[in-house]
Parts: structure tokens; sequence; C-alpha cells
């Protein structure tokens, strides 16, 4: 096998010129400079296609728990419809199809059609999760909110979903981190990120191994800090007394 | 715009889009099938207790499962050539791919499955004078498969919706199949709502098959 290269990170990507401090300046750009632009992009599909599925993933699983069959089965249709559906496929959906029936999203940027199919896609895994926390709260707990004058609403919001969330803190790790994992199949539709600059910079240079190398590691440092920092929320957020708690 | 699906006719599914299909199945049950033996390998490794099994086996899992199956697919498309010095089709890349990557995930299910058996039938085995491989393939694989039966094609119908990723090497699969007929007919709009509904199909009627089964064969304790 060839020798490794490391110093194709410090060449301009349009001249192919070696820059000495390996980041461009003006308007020129390193594969460095590349691959970090890229790695930001990852980041900001992943972390926003988060907050779209934190937020329709709680509501649907809320749903699903709903004493009201219409509500449940709004959670369980929405549920199955995303889960059921490739990743890649919900993306070109969103990409090819969504934007030639309706109208105004054709201006949409591919990044902003991408965090919404990933998010979507991610907040079906994420109502299963909220709705086994509910679920595996005491049945009492719902009767005592509602026994003491709690509306519906008021029960799950000071009762029922401030432990749910707590109990399910773990799962929504692991799907944090496929977030990252998973947002590389933006790549699909061009949007910059990791895997797109990989397949690029790769055929660019013909250094395939070592861009795969730098992006792959990219992915485990993400994936890492994001456990090291829900480690660090689940012990704020432990509630006194029970298992596991200081 | 209006949708037009006239020019869909069984012309156009058998010659661009059964290929597709029946690759994709072909990978899926390829890799299933090797994936499930290579994780039991891998499970049975890192549950033997010894160090120089225990490290290799957790740090394969370990590492499969960190990196987005994208990469791995690049990764192998790349590597497979180089280390055999030949050239290989993307297609046998896809099924080498897949059988080693799943083979992480089917791993720690088989793991879990298998501590879901009550260390009283290790136990017992021993007593009764049963060898490790006797134990394992009489008294726990058995009980620890039928445990883990509904995870195990629950996750089997996750790396059917997987095999779509081989579009990031040029693989033949069922959504390269719809694609290549959208482009023919210029109805790309078309092709991906039906490759949506078709997934959506396969995907939703397998995940309710495994659903009865799991009330069918449930083991109550």
């Amino acid at each position: 096998m060839a020798t490794w290269d490391w110093h194709v990170f410090c060449k301009e990507t349009t001249t192919g010129d070696t820059v000495p401090s390996c980041f461009g300046s003006g308007g020129d750009i390193t594969y460095l400079d590349w691959l970090l632009s890229a790695w930001g992009w990852t980041l900001s599909v992943a972390v926003l296609a988060l907050i779209v599925a934190l937020a329709v993933g709680s509501l649907m699983g809320i749903l699903r728990t709903a004493p009201d069959k219409r509500l449940v089965f709004i959670g369980n249709a929405w549920t199955e419809l995303f889960r059921n559906i490739p990743l890649l496929v919900q993306i070109f959906l969103w990409y090819h199809v969504l934007p030639s029936l309706i109208k105004p999203l054709q201006g949409f940027p591919s990044f902003i059609l991408v965090v919404f199919a990933l998010g979507f896609f991610t907040s079906a895994r994420i109502s299963e999760q909220v709705k086994a926390g509910i679920q595996a709260l005491p049945k009492g707990q719902r009767c005592a909110g509602l026994a003491v004058g709690l509306t519906l609403p008021q029960t799950y919001r000071y009762v029922l979903l401030p432990m749910a969330f707590r109990i399910v803190i773990p799962p929504l790790t692991s799907e944090s981190m496929n977030i990252i994992k998973n947002s590389s199949v933006a790549f699909a539709v061009s949007v910059a990120e990791l895997t797109m600059f990989a397949m690029q910079a790769g055929e660019e240079t013909s250094r395939n191994v070592e861009m795969y190398l730098a992006v792959t590691g990219l992915y485990f440092i993400s994936a890492f800090t994001i456990n090291r920092l829900a480690l660090v929320i689940e012990n704020r957020v432990r509630v006194p007394g029970m298992i596991g708690a200081r | 715009m209006n949708l037009d699906f006239a020019f869909l006719n069984w012309g156009v599914v058998s010659s661009f889009v059964l290929k597709g299909l029946v690759f994709s199945v072909q990978l899926t049950l390829i890799a299933m099938v090797g994936g499930i033996l290579l994780g039991t390998a891998l499970a049975l490794m890192r549950l033997s207790g010894k160090p120089w099994l225990v490290t290799p086996a957790a740090a394969y899992v370990n590492t499969m499962r960190s990196i987005p199956l994208v990469m791995v697919i690049l990764w192998f498309f790349l590597l497979i050539p180089l280390l055999t010095g030949k050239p290989l089709g993307a297609e046998v890349s896809a099924m080498i791919t897949f059988t080693l990557f799943e083979a992480a995930y089917y791993s720690e299910i088989m793991r879990a499955g298998i501590q879901s058996v009550p260390k009283g039938q290790v136990h017992a085995a021993y007593a009764v004078g049963m060898s490790y491989s006797q134990t394992m393939q009489l008294i726990i694989l058995p009980q620890a498969f039928r445990n883990m039966l509904p995870v195990l094609l629950t996750q089997t119908i996750i790396l059917f919706q997987d095999t779509s990723l081989v579009y990031a090497i040029g693989a033949y699969d069922l959504l390269k199949g719809f694609e290549i007929a959208g482009k023919n007919f210029n109805r790309p709009v078309e092709t991906y709502l039906i490759a949506a509904v078709v997934y959506f199909i396969i995907c939703f009627s397998l995940s309710m098959l495994v659903r009865r089964l799991q009330n069918k064969i449930a083991i109550i304790r």
C-alpha cells in the first residue's frame, strides 16, 4: 500500500499548491478548511434535526398515551409512516417530490429540507421512547394528578413528563448519536457535510484513505462528545432518592 | 404540477424495478444470515470472559457501531480492492459490507438475548455433565433465540431499509430501479413517490407480522 500523505490537507483546493500554514487566506481554501466547514455542516444538520425530532417526537409520543382514541391514532400513524420508509427515500421525498407538489417549498435550500427529513425520521423513534417512558410510570401517578384537580395537560406537565423525560434520557442519548451518523445520508442531496467531503475530496486528490480516516475520526469525536454531554445532563437532572441518584 | 402515473405498466416494472427489488431482497437475506452467524460468534466471544477474545470482539462491535453506514460502505468499496488486488463490483462489495456491518448489530442483540437466559440454566447444564458447546447449542441458544427472535426480525427490517444506502456506490437496488425508471420517462416525482409507497408497504406489513409473532411466541415466566 502507498505511504501516508497527510500534507494533502494543506493543499489549496483549486490549484493544488501546498499552503505553509495549512489554512487558506483570502478567497483560497485548503482541504483542511473544507474539512472543518464540512464538520460544521454535519453538526448543524444533526443539531437542528435533533431539535425538530425532540419537539415533534415528544408531541407524538404524548399523543400516543392520551385517553382520546383519535389522538392515539394520529400518534401511531405518524410513527408508523416515518419509521417504515428508508431515510434516503424520505430525503428524496423532501428534496424531489414535496417542492413540486407544494410550490412555496421550491426556494428552500437542501440543507433545510434535510433537517426536516432527518428530524421527522428521528421523531418516529423518539415518539416510541417517550411513549415507553410515560407508560413505564405507575398508573397511579396519572390518577393522582387528576384526582387533586389538575387538568389533563397539567397532569402531563407537572406529574408525568418530568419523570418520563428523565427515564428516557439514555435511549435519547443513543438517538442523538444516531442522528449524527444518519446526517451522513445528506450527501445524497449535495449538502456539503462530512461524507460529501470524503467522496469529493477523495476523488480530487486520490487520497481517499487519508480523507476517509479524517472524516471517520470526526464522526467518532462528535458522537463521543454527545455521549459525554448526555451523561452530564443525566447527572444534573437526577431525581433525589431514585436509583442512581447521589 | 399534476401527477401522472400513466407511464407505469408491467413492462416498466419488470424491466427496471424488479431487478432492483431482487437485489435488495438478496442483499438483505445474505446480510441477515451472514450477520446472524458472525454476530453469534462475536456475542459468544464477548461473553466468554477470556480477555483475548473479549477485547477484539468488543473493539470490532464498538467501531462498527460508531461509524455511519454510508462511510462503512465507502470504506469497504475502497479497501477490498486494495487488499485483494482486483476490482470488485458494487453489488458484491455491498454484500460483504452489509454482512460485516450488520454482524455488529446482531451480536448486540444476541448478547442481550443470551444474557436474558437465567444463569441457573448454565449451571444445571454443567451439573448434568454437558460440555460448553453442548450447553450453548442445546440449552442456552435455543432459549435465547426464542427471546430475541422479534428483535432480530425488527433489525432485519431496518437492514432492508438500510440497503437503499448502496446508492453511495451506485449498486442497482430497488431505489435505483425506480430512479432509473423515473429518469427514462422524465417522471422522477412520481417514481420517488411510488418508491416510498413500496418501501412503506413492505416494511409496514413485515413489522405487523413481527408484532403478531411476538405475541405468539413470548415465553411466559
